[in-house]
């Protein structure tokens, strides 16, 4: 197959494709996105690489984000408003939940406007829409490892080493990924239409932070608010990384399975949605 | 067998549908209401909808090289568009046999921050090229798009003709089965143009099914056996190149075809000598009655003449043209008009709002039909190969030395004579 030459594989490709109006909820077509692979490839290498051509810049801007906002967290949740920490110096703790929150808030800012944005791709030429969103979600990748190696840095100089929990990061990273697709695609196809998802966005993210236990510890809230907690997933991955890294806080479990549920449920939604409107994206956008 | 067949194809529009902006507050309120109630999803007032394709069928058989022409508004890139899958028909079906490449717009998705390499592979990937084919095809792409000193540069670094140049050469080494063409081959100067044009001519003879939009019907005599005219919507005629685009001519000059729909119609003469002109040294006005549906404000109002090769041989631009709808004359002043006898087309396009270059918005162009006839005698040598484009006298005067040979006075001379 792979020693053909293009112009024999696209001769003896004459498979008959019908185009007529879909059915209102259709198929997924999951197999296409493997099809185009390589646009979903090349679409995150070129955001990548725009980011990082200025390259002091784009680094630095990487860095910049979790960092002063764990000083602005240190000095006014830290030692002003003494929030709990779970017996780890405060940066740490708070730097920590910084990681994943910036990679899904900015995975979740950059696929919500994805779509508009694509509007000159999405209206000239024709490809599976899901890997824009998909694009944009993965090129905030990018940012949260330039941005680890701070954590690296601070987790030597507070000594403290992680147990084999770490190996679990990778699960924590795809959730907080998962969780700003699932909500991504459900933004991305509403801001096609209603416009003004992208000036709700910012004071939506802000909110969920603050539900969030980034700043703070979930113990400064009563045991059995626990639950409420793990319905937001984004709950579940700050305390999956705090476990993997720090060794502190709760382990997989029940809060986890719930907030993987709900990330699971908001993802398949998404997905069915995303689907239903893409075919009216070229003409509305 | 065919390779592509459309069965009662229908697309509605719905106008307004962009305008969804307006007070956050209202919109939120707006979208929750909506939001809410499943059933206004997507709601329309029957009151603006259009019907841009109604009810179009035809079948393009393998290998075919087919034009689709018509005026703005007809249907034709909504046409290509379900052809390539970029937007759904409303009812009705189309089969296409084989990959399907489409060209709708030179340039998709370079990023200026990009080098010329990584803006192919980018670009390619986007048209549905794999990465091995790129990396096959690499060398030629640059070859024909004649930029390879700066392939490692920013493209924002390039001039438009360059970024135009590569772009259009990503796109010439698609090898689909079926290439979907949008009225593309109208960038880049004279020369590359040509070399598009007989980049096409290869793909058409590859074997592989070429549909074309285009309002340069120059172009499409020269490449297609086959044209579809569209007219609001609907398949006004399916034939043979020639006939077909003698029926849209005359039917153009009648004022028939969509003339009531279109946004503008434009009718052209030299006043006193209708389409011909007599003399070259004089001069000379050309006058465009338009028809316009709309009001142009701070438009552009662009000329161009063309010659039998479909090369602009002269153009101009008036801009801010402001019109009210309604008719209009507007007559072009040129002291002369020095072009060597024989048949050119003139070309007028009308922007609002802007130039094609400052956001204008395309009203119409315009192909003029019938063709310009310049009749004046010629000036220049006397063997067609050393005349030129330009009719324009020279004299000879000679100082010091001997005289011409022949002795008689300036005699209509231009050039060098062997």
């Amino acid at each position: 197959m792979s020693d053909r030459s293009p112009a024999t594989t696209a001769q003896l490709d004459l498979r008959v494709h019908v185009i007529e109006p879909a059915a209102r909820w259709s198929s997924l077509h999951l197999s296409e996105l493997v099809e185009y692979r390589e646009l979903l490839f090349f679409l995150i290498w070129r955001e990548v690489k725009v980011r990082y051509k200025q390259t002091a810049l784009g680094v630095a801007w990487a860095v910049m984000q979790p960092f002063f906002t764990m000083v602005v967290f240190t000095i006014f949740f830290g030692r002003l408003a003494k929030a709990p920490s779970d017996g780890v110096p405060y940066p740490v703790f708070a730097y920590c939940a910084l990681l994943p929150w910036q990679l899904f808030a900015s995975a979740l800012t950059e696929s919500s406007n994805s779509v508009v944005a694509n509007q000159r791709l999405i209206t000239k030429v024709y490809f599976p829409r899901l890997i824009i969103p998909l694009a944009a979600v993965c090129v905030g990748l990018a940012d949260f490892v330039v941005a680890f190696v701070i954590l690296i840095g601070m987790m030597l100089y507070y000594g403290i080493v992680p147990t084999l929990a770490v190996l679990t990061l990778p699960l924590w990273t795809a959730l907080a990924v998962a969780t700003a697709l699932a909500a991504g695609l459900w933004l991305s196809a509403l801001n096609v239409r209603y416009r003004d998802v992208r000036y709700t966005l910012p004071f939506f993210t802000q909110l969920w932070l603050i539900c969030t236990p980034v700043a703070y510890a979930v113990s400064w809230f009563p045991e059995q608010w626990r639950p409420l907690f793990a319905l937001n997933p984004m709950f579940g991955v700050v305390e999956g990384f705090r476990w993997a890294l720090l060794g502190r806080g709760e382990g997989p479990g029940l809060t986890v399975a719930i907030s993987s549920a709900v990330v699971g449920l908001l993802l398949v939604g998404g997905l069915f949605y995303f689907r239903r409107t893409e075919r009216t994206f070229a003409d509305i956008v | 067998m065919y390779s592509l067949k459309a069965e009662h194809l229908r697309k509605r529009f719905t106008l307004g549908a962009r305008e969804r902006y307006g007070a956050m507050r209202d919109v939120i309120t707006r979208s929750v209401q909506t939001a809410l109630s499943p059933s206004q999803w997507g709601r329309q007032t029957p009151a603006d909808v259009v019907w841009a394709l109604d009810d179009v069928s035809f079948e393009i058989a393998e290998g075919a090289v087919v034009g689709i022409i018509g005026r703005n508004g007809s249907g034709k890139s909504t046409l290509l568009k379900i052809l390539s899958r970029i937007t759904e028909p409303t009812s009705g079906r189309a089969e296409v046999r084989g990959r399907v490449g489409s060209l709708l717009e030179v340039g998709t998705g370079f990023h200026p921050e990009l080098t010329g390499r990584e803006n192919v592979f980018v670009n390619g990937a986007i048209l549905g090229m794999r990465r091995r084919d790129i990396v096959a095809r690499f060398d030629d792409i640059v070859a024909f798009a004649e930029v390879e000193r700066f392939i490692d540069t920013p493209v924002k670094h390039y001039s438009s003709g360059m970024q135009m140049r590569l772009a259009f050469a990503v796109a010439a080494h698609l090898q689909p089965n079926i290439l979907l063409v949008d009225e593309v081959l109208a960038v880049g100067d004279a020369e590359f143009q040509r070399r598009c044009l007989g980049k096409m001519e290869d793909v058409s003879r590859q074997g592989r099914t070429v549909v074309l939009v285009s309002h340069q019907l120059g172009q499409i005599r020269r490449l297609c056996q086959q044209v579809i005219w569209l007219d609001r919507g609907r398949v006004r005629y399916i034939g043979e190149t020639g006939s077909a685009i003698g029926e849209y001519e005359s039917a153009i000059l009648r004022g028939d075809d969509t003339t009531a729909a279109g946004q503008c119609f434009i009718r052209w003469e030299i006043p006193g000598s209708g389409q011909s002109l007599k003399h070259s040294d004089r001069a000379t006005t050309i006058r465009a009655h338009i028809r316009l549906h709309e009001a142009l404000v701070r438009g552009h109002y662009g000329v161009a003449i063309y010659d039998d090769q479909e090369m602009v041989v002269a153009g101009w631009a008036f801009e801010p043209v402001s019109l009210e709808a309604g008719s209009h004359t507007l007559d072009m002043n040129l002291p002369s008009l020095p072009l060597r006898p024989g048949a050119y087309r003139l070309s007028f396009a009308l922007f609002n709002g802007g130039s094609n270059l400052t956001g204008g918005r395309l009203i119409e162009k315009w192909m003029g039909v019938p063709p310009l006839t310049i009749d004046a005698p010629p000036v220049g040598h006397p063997q067609d190969e050393w005349a030129g484009i330009l009719n324009v006298p020279g004299t000879l005067a000679v100082s010091g030395g001997v005289g011409t040979e022949t002795g008689h006075p300036a005699r209509p001379f231009a050039g060098q004579t062997r």
